[in-house]
């Protein structure tokens, strides 16, 4: 009996351990020893990390990449640029999240679960096609244009697209519902009669919401903030359908150091390094905030 | 007074920001004009071209076909990393096990494409497979990275509900082997229901990861729209964009009245 337990028990734990160890760990293996390969013409475009010639085995690696992504403010503007456009749009996701959240989830049930529906739609369809309308609306002939112009505001239809105001708007319009979810979540569970209770015990309604309903909301938060922070770091669709060249980001810069300059050796270290710039600093507060929540408890 | 005008205020204005772009779009695939946003007149013109357009449909059933397959073998092993990290103590290097299954989650998905791509390449020049890029290399990474998503939602279900009901279950004699089938699954039918759900939606709506690792033969539905938008605007991707929210519509009302019926039952 024990055995067939462990049988099962095998079978569960290595089918996806081995998965992952093979198309998640080697990959990422396999991006490191490209970063520090150095990069030649041909099939693959760079020299084979070990050769073997007349003196023996020659190791052919070089920090020369990592060397020249840091030297160029060029890349190192590109890492900027992210983490400060994941940073201002998950701001601005909570600011106007927030309310939205909070509203929903003190609404009557029947209007709730109307509103919550509705709430999800937008995050159910696609992705894509939510960026491209507002390609469509930000046109020089699109519909905003059209309006101011209808109502004297401007003359001339302005150019709304292509700038990195656009992208900014474009991220925040797309991730919101990745933001406002998680705060429903948490809203929705937290007993109204709290703040009726701090209401009668003379707080004013500011206090009331900084001392009792935010508190209590903040796993929310942090929960939404990362939804939204971590994949609008390394964003590309966003800013090749609505940016333009004021501003680049890490995303876009892998994706033509790949595919346009066709140099893999760079492309690599530019993830490596994105990975350690960008990714680590949110294992470690994710860490930090779990260890947080243990102690609190 | 004051308040409940703030608050519809608000809500007024939310809901008219998440929806204005989507209703705008679908008003205006029914424009009988090449240039989307000058409207000419009521047509259904861009229905009747998305509908001949082979490479839309074709990519359509591709991407149909791949997150099926994707978010059915995703949810499989998800199942099994929610179930080992709760249930099975003896993990070998279990921390590398919890780093693998929980990175995807935060990995840009740019790297995760750039890596498998280097990786599906230099595979194929030491043994040959996968032979060349296409729907299976597709499928593998949608696997890769929707299974960490699925696994999160197992594991919390799984760490929630009381272990107490499987072990009764081999008090009374249930053999081991048969516990998860006959009392686990079960219970989590949900929660794999809605892993399945998302993986199948987060295969549907990736568009960075298919680009890196598709091949000849392998156009899914957002390479195509992509294609079509990167440079400019297309009414037919305007009517493709109206029906896609028809069933997401359609699909977020059934699943409203359902969970209404329960509730009332």
């Amino acid at each position: 009996m024990i055995k067939n337990l462990k049988k099962q028990n095998v079978w569960f734990v290595f089918t996806p351990y081995l998965w992952l160890v093979l198309f998640f760990f080697v990959p990422l293996a396999l991006i490191f020893k490209i970063s520090i390969s150095v990069s030649e013409w041909g099939m693959p475009p760079y020299r084979d990390l070990f050769s073997f010639s007349e003196n023996g085995l020659k190791i052919n690696s070089t920090l020369g990449n990592y060397l020249f992504i840091f030297s160029d403010p060029f890349y190192i503007r590109s890492y900027l640029n992210s983490l400060s456009l994941a940073f201002t749009s998950t701001v601005l996701c909570l600011l106007i999240g927030y309310p939205i959240a909070f509203y929903v989830a003190k609404s009557k049930p029947s209007i709730r679960n109307i509103l919550l529906i509705m709430l999800i739609i937008p995050f159910w369809s696609s992705f894509l096609l939510r960026v491209y309308a507002w390609k469509v609306l930000l046109q020089g002939s699109g519909i905003i244009n059209s309006v101011l112009i209808h109502i004297g505001l401007i003359t001339e239809p302005i150019s709304m697209l292509h700038n990195h105001y656009a992208v900014i708007l474009g991220v925040v319009y797309t991730y919101l519902p990745f933001m406002i979810l998680p705060l429903y979540g948490y809203l929705v569970k937290f007993d109204l009669n709290l703040i009726d209770a701090s209401n009668d015990l003379g707080a004013k309604p500011l206090n009331t919401f900084v001392k009792v309903i935010l508190p209590l909301s903040l796993p929310g938060i942090v929960a939404g903030s990362m939804l939204v922070f971590i994949p609008v770091v390394g964003e590309y669709i966003i800013p090749e359908m609505l940016g333009g060249s004021d501003k680049l980001y890490f995303g876009k810069i892998i994706w033509d150091e790949f595919f346009v300059n066709r140099d893999w050796p760079i492309a690599s270290a530019l993830a490596m390094s994105g990975i350690v710039i960008l990714v680590f600093p949110i294992i470690i507060f994710q860490l930090m905030y779990a260890k947080y929540n243990f102690k609190n408890e | 007074m004051n308040k409940l005008f703030f608050k519809i205020f608000t809500l007024t204005i939310g809901f008219s920001f998440l929806y204005f772009p989507i209703l705008t779009l679908i008003a205006y695939s029914f424009n009988d004009n090449k240039r989307v946003m000058v409207w000419k007149g009521f047509s259904l013109r861009w229905y009747k071209e998305l509908f001949q357009n082979e490479q839309i449909l074709e990519a359509f059933y591709t991407s149909l076909k791949i997150a099926s397959l994707s978010a059915t073998f995703a949810t499989i092993m998800g199942v099994m990393i929610g179930f080992s990290l709760t249930r099975i103590s003896k993990i070998p290097a279990r921390p590398f096990f919890i780093f693998l299954s929980s990175s995807p989650l935060v990995m840009p998905e740019i790297i995760l494409g750039l890596s498998l791509l280097l990786f599906f390449i230099s595979s194929n020049h030491i043994i040959g497979f996968p032979s060349s890029k296409g729907q299976l290399t597709v499928l593998i990474s949608h696997i890769t990275f929707s299974v960490a998503f699925v696994a999160v939602i197992i594991q919390s279900r799984l760490s929630s509900y009381d272990k107490n009901i499987e072990e009764a279950a081999q008090d009374l004699g249930t053999i081991p082997n048969m516990i998860f089938w006959k009392v686990t699954a079960p219970v989590i039918l949900p929660a794999i229901l809605s892993g399945w759900l998302l993986a199948f939606t987060l295969s549907l709506d990736d568009l960075v990861v298919a680009s890196f690792t598709t091949g000849p033969g392998a156009n899914t539905l957002p390479i195509v729209v992509f294609s079509k938008v990167r440079l400019g605007l297309s009414p037919e991707v305007n009517a493709l964009s109206a029906i896609i929210m028809l069933i997401v519509i359609l699909a977020a009302i059934s699943i409203y009245l359902i969970n209404r019926s329960n509730i009332k039952k």
